[in-house]
């Protein structure tokens, strides 16, 4: 890990992404799917305002972005599964779980309001250890894992409330999702779902720049790797679990509030957090992606299912549209990875002296100058 | 494919456990697919058990019937399921195949038996163009296997349900037979299904395309290198997912007699389908598996499933028990040893 010896090889050729000035790399950036995806919600944004100007103005985009801040805070939960090379399944689940729960428990008396909350994060955190537990310990898949603990959970939660909408938690609960702070300049509301967004995502931003983040991205590009180079991957992974649960039990906080309580209040929102972190730009499978990308691609779902309602286009073609961005996102987002960051392995070493102690291994193309392409070819076959 | 797989770490029994003697050794030894029909003779013998208990006889006729109609259309759905796994792909959308096969036929028969043939070509055939697409995208544009049946299945959800408001079309009686007529205590239905997995066994066993979808599963690009024209196998994997989740459209069209744009998805066909396969031993991440052991899944859940109503159990508590058997038992033999594509020379087994 060059990060914590803090040396570097001297002649290690610099990535991309670390070449030309602020300006060049900020463009290299935009060029990459995790930085188009902020592109692309400019553009749906100014797309919306176009066809519906007040949507420009400060309150209504304050109040768009806080109408979208469950999704998003799902597609930050999911980015950390999702990069590690798993799959997430049972948020929506842990959403319609802790949402019944708040609203059965909690009821008309302020003073449990903290209590429970501390026993949905509690609960949160335990779905997040199961997930992860029976995914690295026991060797089943994540998406077979979680594909259970949906099914479970969700059944639980179905046979407890029999289906129907129970339980109305206290007005001062539901301002968590509702309310927000009264007399910022500018606008009348700032909803607190939009500060939560905001200290999430610098929270998420942080997280992943600390070696956890570090490890994380590492061990979903090559778990054997990770594991060789002193990563506790089962642990590493397990807490994306948590972190992914966590982000549902949150998202489920302020749906209270925006959505009231009944039993399928999540339904669906594990694919829309794939989705949305998918047209972030993040790999299925793990090691490429930003986070905030994650949560950008939400807000980007978001504003053009705005849009096509906007242009009067039925809401059953919904499904549809979602269906051709996630085609094309993954088509282009593959496409741009692997022939931006990721340079061929023919041009990528270069032989440099800390590869002197293996040259007992030496690859061919770590010497390319030194053979003519029809020698290299000659020597191939006996 | 090989962005979702596991690392090659193929869980090969050491020879440690293989000359350990005792009851564990058994267990130790059994390959999946063994475990898998154990697990379903144990699950058989539960059901007896309980239902002695309660009063009634398991092996009733009535209850057989039951049971094996409820492994139909799991079952027609998890055997396409299973090519495309083995491929190294998922199939999300056959939920929507589902109930776009049960329009389509429904609406071309529209209730007249002289059109039962060109129904069903019409269902199918809507049916494997949309393989065909599933196909192209995995291959022809790299997406994910997840990802493009995904959208796919979400671009026909919202085909269906912009252009069907409620049930469409007709099935004539003739039609409506397939459904519901026994031979013996088996219902016909089921007898095709298992036909459909001879078949299958067959074309993975004894066919170029079955040795070549075995070894795309495995690593793409070791068989591109070894002259595998690697896109051809996934292709026809969801070709032929995509008609047989057509057929158990068309198995549901014969038993409602209406076509349904929402019976695919009411069913949860894509994530049970993948559950069936994945308690059948196949490796999610591909190249490893069989269409027997997908087929003890799905009679493990039919028999569970049988027994649960048997009892009475609520309906929301059924998915709760359902959860757990799958992670219970894919648990049990995550580590197991799956067998490979059967082996091309017999003294290697010997060995």
């Amino acid at each position: 890990m060059l990060d914590q010896t803090g040396r570097q090889t001297p002649s290690r050729r610099p990535l991309p992404a670390h070449e030309g000035s602020a300006a060049q790399r900020f463009l290299t950036g935009l060029a990459t799917p995790g930085g188009a995806v902020f592109v692309l919600v400019l553009v749906l944004l100014l797309a919306v305002v176009a066809s519906n100007p007040t949507f420009g103005e400060p309150d209504r985009l304050v109040r768009f972005l806080a109408r979208s801040t469950p999704i998003a805070l799902i597609a930050i939960g999911q980015y950390f599964v999702i990069v590690s090379g798993e799959f997430d399944l049972s948020m929506g689940s842990v959403i319609a779980a802790q949402v019944v729960m708040a609203g059965n428990l909690i009821g008309q008396d302020d003073s449990r309001i903290l209590p429970v909350m501390a026993l949905m994060v509690v609960i949160g955190a335990l779905v997040g250890i199961v997930n992860g537990l029976a995914t690295t310990l026991l060797g089943v898949p994540s998406f077979i894992v979680t594909l259970g603990t949906m099914l479970a959970l969700s059944g639980l939660v179905f046979y407890l409330t029999g289906g129907a909408a129970t339980g109305n938690p206290t007005d001062t609960f539901r301002e968590i999702g509702r309310g927000g702070l009264e007399g910022v300049p500018g606008i009348e509301l700032l909803p607190y779902p939009l500060l939560i967004l905001v200290a999430v995502s610098v929270a998420a931003w942080w997280l992943m720049r600390r070696p956890y983040g570090v490890t994380l991205v590492a061990t979903g590009d090559n778990p054997s790797a990770a594991e060789v180079s002193g990563a506790r991957v089962w642990w590493v992974k397990t807490r994306a679990f948590v972190l992914s649960s966590l982000s549902a039990t949150l998202a489920g906080i302020i749906l209270v509030g925006q959505a009231g309580v009944h039993p399928s209040v999540g339904r669906g929102y594990e694919f829309i957090a794939i989705t949305a972190v998918v047209l972030g730009g993040v790999v299925l499978g793990g090691g490429r992606g930003w986070v905030l990308s994650a949560a950008a691609g939400a807000i980007a779902l978001d504003l053009l299912f705005t849009l096509l309602n906007f242009r009067d286009i039925p809401a059953t073609w919904r499904d549809t549209v979602q269906g051709v961005i996630i085609i094309l996102a993954v088509a282009l987002a593959g496409r741009a990875w692997r022939g931006g960051l990721r340079l061929p392995t023919g041009r990528r070493r270069t032989p440099t002296p800390s590869r002197a102690p293996d040259a007992d291994d030496p690859t061919p193309a770590a010497h390319p100058t030194h053979r003519p392409p029809g020698h290299h070819q000659g020597e191939m076959r006996p | 494919m090989s962005d979702l797989a596991a690392p090659p770490t193929p869980p090969a029994p050491p020879a440690a456990l293989r000359t350990r003697r005792g009851p564990l050794a058994l267990f130790r030894r059994a390959d999946s697919v063994q475990l898998v029909y154990a697990a379903l003779v144990a699950v058989v013998l539960v059901s007896v058990v309980l239902s002695a208990l309660d009063g009634q006889n398991f092996f009733r006729t009535g209850n057989i019937v039951g049971v094996l109609t409820l492994t139909s259309t799991l079952g027609f759905v998890a055997i396409g399921q299973t090519f495309v796994i083995l491929a190294g792909s998922l199939d999300l959308s056959v939920p929507y195949v589902i109930s776009l096969s049960s329009l389509v036929g429904g609406v071309v028969m529209a209730g007249q038996t002289g059109m039962i043939v060109p129904g069903v070509l019409a269902a199918l055939g809507v049916c494997a163009l949309v393989g065909l697409a599933n196909g192209l995208i995995v291959t022809g544009l790299r997406v994910h296997g997840f990802i493009a049946t995904l959208g796919i299945g979400l671009i026909i959800s919202g085909y269906l349900a912009s252009n069907y408001q409620g049930n469409a079309g007709k099935a004539p009686y003739e039609f409506q037979l397939w459904g519901i007529l026994l031979l013996g205590p088996v219902p016909v239905s089921t007898l095709v299904m298992l036909t459909c997995a001879a078949l299958g066994v067959l074309m993975l066993r004894r066919t170029r395309l079955g040795h070549q979808l075995y070894a795309v599963g495995g690593g793409r690009e070791i068989a591109r290198m070894s002259g595998v024209r690697t896109a051809v196998p996934v292709v026809a994997a969801h070709v032929l997912c995509s008609v047989m989740a057509g057929v158990a459209g068309l198995l549901l069209l014969s038993r409602t007699s209406v076509g349904s744009p929402t019976i695919g998805s009411q069913g949860g066909y894509d994530l049970m389908s993948i559950a069936a396969v994945v308690l059948g031993g196949t490796l999610l991440a591909g190249g490893r598996g069989s269409i027997v052991g997908t087929i003890g899944g799905v009679a493990i859940f039919a028999v569970l499933d049988n027994l649960m109503s048997v009892l009475g159990l609520n309906a929301f508590l059924q998915d709760v028990v359902r959860g757990l058997v799958i992670v219970v038992a894919v648990a049990v033999y995550a580590r197991r040893a799956i067998p490979r594509r059967p082996a091309r020379f017999a003294t290697q087994e010997a060995s």
